[in-house]
This record gives structure tokens, sequence and C-alpha cells, in this order.
């Protein structure tokens, strides 16, 4: 089943696989998807189209060490820009700061210098996050209501319509085969099942911008295609995708760039193909360089790129 | 405003679910039965006196039930990390503390109302008559009453992580001023300095409830309190309420979130 949906996926993820279409509305990939969330009244919106969707300056995030009460840098000095469209992979080992930046450009945490912007809004303003979906590493949702009643909730904190949230709800929830249980409290659910409702939420208002943080840790195949597909379907979109994650097989198989960060440090910023040497066998093995680890195994020959790409049958 | 309303909604329907209320309402419920069923000899001194325990039951099960949800509200929030699913959507912090605070508030006035019905339905089974302006100003002001103990409780949850030392300090603060508050300054005058002019600011700065406490309208079915000293003591409980919660929110504004 996985090898069929892959299967479904050209070279540049330009046909999406028919179980991911909407319910009666499976079209080929378009770049015209009906526009995301309306913005709120009053006036011109800030958030005007634009080449680059994140404009990260200089950033650097610090943190109180818990022990010695110390203040601590988690993100050094470090700029890059996010363009409409692609799909920018966020890489690093754990610690590098890639969940320290990612709490700024979210709101959760403020920058201690530099400076982040989302569509040219500076990221501590919440109307930054209008046109943002965005998918946690675990499932943060509220135990105690329904799917259905979830995507309502946020809906409305979107500036939905009730028609259009019902809507919305009625293709997400058939989306991500969670019809059957929409109106089952989500507390029931199984780990797998609220993950997808995490993607069903990510979608609802049609973002322009989809922010995932590790999207694919502890997933099965089948979630882990579900993601794949959401991904390549925004790309397709002519969305953009911005995402975390450790599975670097699959980071060079859908990003059109990455940056790679360590120890809060920028090392690496550009297309996988400019990234890795010609000796590097696949990103992985440029990853591990690029942090300084050189004594890394070197893949077999003729095993790079190709391992992490869908086959087809 | 739409997302503090939403967020009030999902603040009632968490409680609706979690029964909290229901356990109160039963005890609460329960013990005015058994004080009414006392009331066998229509001796209106008794009538009175269980009038004033079962009141009394109601402002202490409104305070506990105020205190108790809205000292969990954040804490669990951050626990679950459903506030990092809220935040990253388009949602201030500002809309975010006034959200939890309209529902806790919201709740609670839907709680005292089911409270108020039950005891005046045996209340009228006794009396049968009710002094309807009175009933109303001691229900409203009650409810904006409690708007102060939840700002409170929104507010400590912000300095003390645990709900159960936020709630207890919370609480006792409370009863104290409620039971003591109007007695601060006399205390005062028996003090020496600089105790005497610290009780007297105390006595000035601390939200006095027991303005609010106008049960003895009810038990003792007196006439209502001119309207505008009601309309100035909602407008009293309002401005403390707003005051802590902008007290709140600045504690909440810059706070990182890991």
């Amino acid at each position: 089943m996985v090898q069929s949906h892959f299967s479904q996926f050209g070279p540049q993820g330009c046909h999406m696989a028919r179980s991911f279409a909407m319910p009666g509305t499976h079209r080929p990939c378009s770049p015209s998807l009906p526009r995301s969330a309306p913005l709120p009244s009053g006036g011109g919106s800030p958030l005007l189209p634009m080449t680059e969707v994140i404009q990260i300056e200089q950033l650097v995030v610090t943190y109180r060490d818990a022990e010695t009460r110390a203040t601590r840098t988690a993100v050094d000095r470090v700029t890059f820009t996010v363009r409409t469209g692609e799909v920018f992979g966020f890489l690093g080992p754990n610690g590098a700061g890639k969940t320290s930046t990612m709490n700024v450009l979210l709101g959760f945490t403020h920058a201690a210098g530099g400076s982040a912007r989302i569509f040219g809004v500076d990221v501590r303003q919440p109307i930054s996050r209008q046109r943002i979906g965005y998918l946690p590493e675990m499932t943060y949702y509220y135990k105690f209501l329904t799917a259905e009643e979830l995507l309502r909730a946020y809906g409305r904190i979107f500036g939905l319509d009730d028609g259009e949230i019902r809507r919305r709800t009625d293709e997400l929830l058939a989306l991500v085969e969670l019809e059957p249980a929409r109106r089952r409290l989500i507390r029931t659910y199984s780990k797998g099942m609220q993950q997808r409702l995490g993607l069903a939420q990510a979608l609802l208002n049609q973002p322009d911008l989809l922010i995932l943080d590790e999207p694919t840790s502890g997933l099965d195949p089948l979630g882990r295609m579900k993601v794949r597909e959401i991904i390549l379907r925004q790309k397709a979109a002519g969305k953009t995708v911005f995402f975390s994650s450790h599975e670097l097989g699959e980071v060079e198989s859908v990003c059109d760039r990455v940056a790679i960060l360590h120890r809060g440090e920028l090392k690496a910023l550009g297309p996988v193909a400019e990234i890795k040497r010609p000796d590097d066998g696949n990103l992985e093995q440029a990853f591990l360089r690029l942090i300084g680890w050189p004594d890394a195994p070197k893949p077999a020959s003729g095993a790079g790129q190709a391992d992490h790409r869908p086959t087809a049958p | 405003m739409r997302a503090v309303l939403t967020l009030a909604h999902l603040v009632i329907l968490e409680m609706v679910r979690r029964k909290d209320i229901y356990v109160l309402f039963v005890l609460t419920a329960l013990l005015t039965l058994i004080a009414a069923a006392a009331n066998i000899f229509d001796d209106t001194r008794v009538v009175r006196y269980l009038k004033e325990i079962s009141l009394t039951l109601i402002w202490v099960s409104g305070l506990v039930l105020a205190v108790t949800s809205a000292a969990r509200q954040i804490p669990a929030e951050r626990e679950a990390r459903t506030l990092f699913t809220m935040l990253a959507k388009p949602v201030s912090r500002w809309q975010f503390i006034a959200g939890k605070f309209l529902g806790c508030w919201l709740a609670c006035g839907l709680a005292l109302l089911v409270f108020y019905a039950f005891f005046g339905a045996v209340a009228l089974s006794r009396e049968r008559s009710l002094d309807l302006a009175s009933w109303a100003q001691a229900i409203s002001m009650h409810w904006f009453m409690l708007a102060v103990p939840v700002a409170l409780a929104l507010a400590g949850s912000l300095l003390w992580a645990a709900p159960s030392s936020n709630s207890t300090l919370t609480l006792v603060a409370c009863f104290g001023i409620w039971l003591l508050g109007r007695h601060l300054h006399k205390v005062a005058l028996g003090l020496p300095e600089p105790g005497a002019t610290l009780l007297t600011l105390v006595y000035f700065t601390i939200p006095h409830l027991e303005l609010f406490d106008i049960r003895d309208l009810i038990i003792h079915r007196w006439p209502p309190v001119p309207w505008v000293f009601w309309l100035g003591a909602l407008l009293y409980a309002a401005a403390y309420a707003g005051m802590i919660l902008t007290g709140a929110w600045l504690l909440f504004r810059r706070r990182p979130l890991n």
C-alpha cells in the first residue's frame, strides 16, 4: 500500500496521490488551490504576497541554564531567508538551535538580538501567524474535544466563517481519514489518529506557510507517507514549507534548499546538490561532515539519494 | 474578540466535561437539602439561620470553584502543551489571558445560577415568596466579586507553577479579605509604627470582597441596596479584575515558553 501511494509521485512531486485529493475533487496539482483563510477585516492587510516568506537576520536566541542560571546562547547570529513556494529543510543535531529558532518564529520565545519576520511582519505580532499552519512534533490538542470541535475552535480563531469551517472540516477529516471518528473525543484516539488530526488542523486555514517540527518523528510508514504527501501537495500548490527533521533521506527527497545548524551557528545553506560534495554520497554524509564528524562511514557506491527516494513498483 | 470568545468557550466546555462543577453542586445541594429538612417547626429564626448556612455554602463553593478552575488553566495548558498549538495561531497573549479569564468567570456565573436556583426553590417552598430585586443584587454582586479571585488565580498561576500552591495561596488571601478585610484599619489603629501605616496601606490596597457580601438581604428579606451603590460595586470589581489581569498579561507577555 505504501508502495502504491509512493508510486504516484513524480520526481518533482507534481502528481498528488489519489488518496490525498479532496473527496470528489481529485485533480492534478495546480498552483491555484483555493485562497487561504481570509485575513482580519480592517483595511489593507500587512501580509502582502512576497518573495521572502521568512526573513531571519542576525538572530540571537539565549536561554537561562536551569542548573547554573548562566545565560547561554542557543542561536548565534543566524541569517537566512525562505522564499515563496520552496520546501526548506531546517537541519541540525539535537541542541543545534532548531527548536529555539522555530520558537522565535512562532512567537513562543523572543529573540535576544536580530530580527525574524514572516510575510514581512515581525514575528512578535500575532497577525504574522494568520497564514501559517503549524504541526508540532507531538500531538498537543485539547483531549476533551472531538476532532470536529477542535477544528471549529481553531477555525474561529483564524477568523473563518461557520460555513467555511464546516466545509474545511469535512474536507480535511476526509483527507486524513478521520471522518468516522469526527465526533469522538480526542482522548480516545490512537497516537496515529492524533497525528492525522494534527495534519488536519495545520491545513485548516489553507496556510501559505506550513511549519513542521520534526513531522515524521515517531510515525509509522503510512504516517510518514501522509506527511510527505502534504509537503508535496503544498509545494505543488505554490505554498512554502519550512520543516525541521532528522530524517535526512526524506529531507533530501523533498527539499529545495536546506539550512544546517550546529551549536547555534549556521554551517550550510543552499540546495542539497550544492551542499553535498562529490565524495559525500548523500545528504547524511554531507551533514556529518559539516557538523565536524569526518569519520562517518561512507555509503556503498551507488547508494546515495536513491536510497531515500520512493521507488516505483 | 472572536479569539477571546472561542478560548472562553473552550474553558467552559472543559469544565463541563471535567464534571468539577457537578461534584460541587451535588455537595452544596446535599447540604442545603439537609439544612432545609431541619425546618420542621417553621421557626422563623431557624429558617434564617439555615438560609445563612446555605448561602455561606454557596459563597464558599463559588470561591473554591473560581480559584481552583482559574489556577490550573495556564499550567494545564503548558503541561499538555496545548498552549503551543494555540499560540501558534493568530492569538496574542493578552487574548489568551482574557479568554481564560472570561471562560472561568462565565463558568462561575453559570454555576452560581444553578446554586441560587436550587437554593431559591428550597427557600420558596418555605417562604412562599422571594424579593426578586434583592436576589438579583445578591447574585450579580456575588458573580462580579468572583471576577477578582479568578483574575488573582490566573495571575498567580504565572508566579507559582503548581496549581495546588497557587490555589491555596489565593484561597487564603480571598477568605482572609472576605472575613478580616473590613477590620484591618481598626487593627492598624492599635499597632505601633511602621506596622500601623503598612496595615493601613494594605487596607486601602486590597480588593474588599466583603463589600459584595449582601447575603443579609436574602436572609432577613431586607429591601435592595440603592442601585447606584450596586453599580458602583460592580465597577469596583471590574476595575480590580482589570488591574490584576493587566498585571498577569505583563507577567505573561515576554515570558519564554519552552
